[in-house]
């Protein structure tokens, strides 16, 4: 019997069976944030032991809330800058330098595949995306993941979906996830690893496979994974290129990790991918999908395009084209968030965000803010808000707020109608 | 070890997430205690309040998928803060439950028609639950009702447990 990615990766990095079905992994990365790293942070120094197992395997950024809107999110922030510069944590993103974790630590080239990568957050899944198991975890994970590199997981058991064809115009990985979240449920992939095959993933950019494996979670998934292929090393190459002679070696090397064609999975989803269209969430639960054609003319207060599942340059740009030279529909509100200061200063450079300040959207800095209710778009009690974050949960943008996640095409689209609304660019 | 027994709190829905049990807003403060009045506080459940229904209750039994959603630990903390430390639940999202166990507490996954039979015999009564981690059951009384459960805990979540959480155990140990 061959083996999974996931179970590849667990073999290459076990440290310890402390008991059936238990394994305890040697860590590549702990990525670090200022809302859940700092009780850790704490706690370490209470129990007298203020250190890490390696200052170059951590990476911390502040995003949650950038910059501090208060006296106690200065202070989160502040214990993690001065923690991260006691340690001699050299890659510390500061406010301006920043972005939302998932966004930026890809974006500097931190996950390779083969890699286990653990973060106090949830959609720490999205890293699945380089061929790398990467699991959210909580405070304590954290804290021992900090002092020790390792972390304990369950054997893993994978979950395969495979998306054969092509999209149709108009159809992203936003809406393609959301399809997935709806066949599995909630509870679907519960403590198992989704694997994203087929040609339709294939033929997707990293960015596209990101905004798949950030919301496995969604459907209960430790992590999302895609196998690392051309395009993995493609995206790679200027942070690994003096690692490999070339790029063949490079994929050679990583296609070590790719499952096995005789691999065991728990279930084999297969979706066509010229049946999905766009879709949107109702209610409560990102499994509560309805496609965009259903929803037409549902009024919204507020437009989001932002967060680590959509507010990266490709996800600009496309709501960008939609926006260009119109104007926002003047019974709504609308905010961009440039996932990370790069993609920001990117975008300024290209003309997006002109476009976006133009069709009258609020340009905010590199933020989690809005997407968790924190800063920079909280909506008010009754406010509906059209969005391309992650979660639609009752008050996650605002106590009394209802949320509809959807992609950034989608957002744009109903940006300028005021209303739920499929875009141009979908031609039913 | 932490305290399993006590008054139970039943929860009639799937799904119930990590914001619900403590909102986002919430996250800024630095110590675990100042999150004890905002426990369940977005919790979509009618006739649920939670200024009225937590005080008292040590022991949660809900439905399936219980603690989805963020990775927060101070989902397990504010229970913690408001005395419970035992969820009983058909299942549990991945993170919520290893969470529970990293900090001592413990989140027991039993059959769906056991969950159910709980509901029906004592949701409506002033139920009152003893654990016997020695044996593996609980007993359960309300009502004029008497049941004992079985459970099962794994050998590394109970080694969790009786270590008082994962710090203690891996600093020992790795």
């Amino acid at each position: 019997m061959g083996k999974t990615l996931a179970q590849k990766i667990f073999d290459s990095h076990e440290v310890d069976r402390p008991a059936s079905g238990v394994r305890v992994l040697a860590l590549d990365r702990v990525f670090c944030h200022e809302i859940t790293t700092p009780i850790a942070v704490n706690d370490l120094v209470a129990i007298g032991r203020d250190r890490v197992f390696d200052n170059t395997k951590i990476k911390a950024v502040i995003d949650h809330v950038s910059p501090a809107k208060d006296s106690k999110t200065a202070e989160q922030g502040k214990t993690l800058r001065d923690w991260a510069h006691r340690m001699g944590i050299k890659d510390f993103f500061d406010v301006g330098e920043n972005g939302v974790c998932h966004a930026i630590f890809p974006e500097k080239g931190f996950v390779r595949p083969g890699f286990t990568v653990i973060m106090g957050d949830s959609h720490t899944c999205t890293h699945g995306a380089f061929g790398a198991f990467a699991a959210g975890v909580g405070t304590t994970d954290l804290e021992v993941g900090i002092l020790k590199g390792v972390c304990a997981f369950r054997e893993p058991r994978t979950l395969k979906v495979e998306i054969d064809g092509a999209l149709r115009p108009g159809v992203f990985a936003k809406d393609v996830i959301l399809t997935v979240i709806k066949e599995l449920t909630v509870n679907g992939a519960t403590d198992q690893v989704l694997e994203f095959s087929g040609s339709a993933v294939d033929a997707m950019t990293m960015e596209s496979r990101m905004t798949l494996c950030n919301m496995a979670i969604e459907a209960g998934a430790t992590c999302g994974v895609c196998q690392p292929d051309r395009t993995t090393v493609e995206y790679l190459w200027p942070f690994i290129k003096d690692e490999f002679a070339d790029r063949e070696a490079a994929l050679a090397a990583y296609s070590k990790f790719r499952s096995d064609a005789d691999a065991e999975y728990t279930r084999v989803l297969k979706l066509d991918a010229a049946a999905i269209e766009p879709v949107a969430t109702v209610r409560y639960k990102p499994d509560q999908v309805m496609t965009v054609r259903e929803l037409e003319g549902t009024k919204v207060d507020q437009v989001y395009i932002g967060s680590c599942t959509n507010g990266r340059l490709e996800d600009l740009r496309v709501a960008a084209a939609i926006l260009k030279g119109k104007h926002i529909a003047p019974t709504l509100r609308a905010v961009v968030s440039p996932a990370t200061s790069d993609i920001y200063r990117q975008a300024l450079r290209e003309g997006v965000l002109e476009v976006f300040a133009d069709a009258g959207f609020c340009v905010t800095n590199a933020t989690c803010g809005a997407c968790l209710g924190m800063s920079n778009g909280v909506l008010a009690n009754g406010e509906v808000c059209a969005s391309t974050t992650n979660r639609n949960f009752n008050g996650r943008m605002g106590k009394g707020g209802m949320v509809h996640l959807m992609s950034p095409a989608t957002a744009a689209a109903t940006a300028l109608a005021g209303h739920i609304t499929n875009s141009e660019l979908f031609k039913g | 070890m932490k305290n399993f027994n006590g008054k139970i709190l039943f929860l009639d829905r799937a799904d119930i997430n990590t914001d619900e049990i403590i909102p986002a807003k919430y996250l800024t403060e630095s110590s675990k205690a100042a999150l004890k009045p905002y426990c369940l506080e977005d919790l979509v459940l009618e006739g649920f309040d939670s200024k009225r229904d937590i005080a008292g209750k040590q022991v949660i039994v809900t439905r399936s998928n219980f603690g989805c959603g963020s990775s927060r630990e101070h989902a397990p903390w504010v229970l913690e803060c408001n005395g419970i430390n035992l969820v009983i639940a058909e299942n549990f999202a991945r993170i919520f439950r290893q969470n529970m166990f990293n900090c001592g507490m413990m989140a027991i996954e039993l059959p769906k028609e056991e969950i159910e039979e709980l509901f029906d015999e004592f949701s409506a009564t002033d139920a009152e639950l003893v654990c016997d981690l020695d044996n593996f059951t609980f007993t359960v009384t309300g009502g004029g009702k008497t049941r004992v459960c079985k459970f099962s805990v794994g050998d590394f979540d109970l080694a969790l447990v009786k270590a008082g959480g994962w710090v203690g155990y891996a600093d020992s140990k790795y």
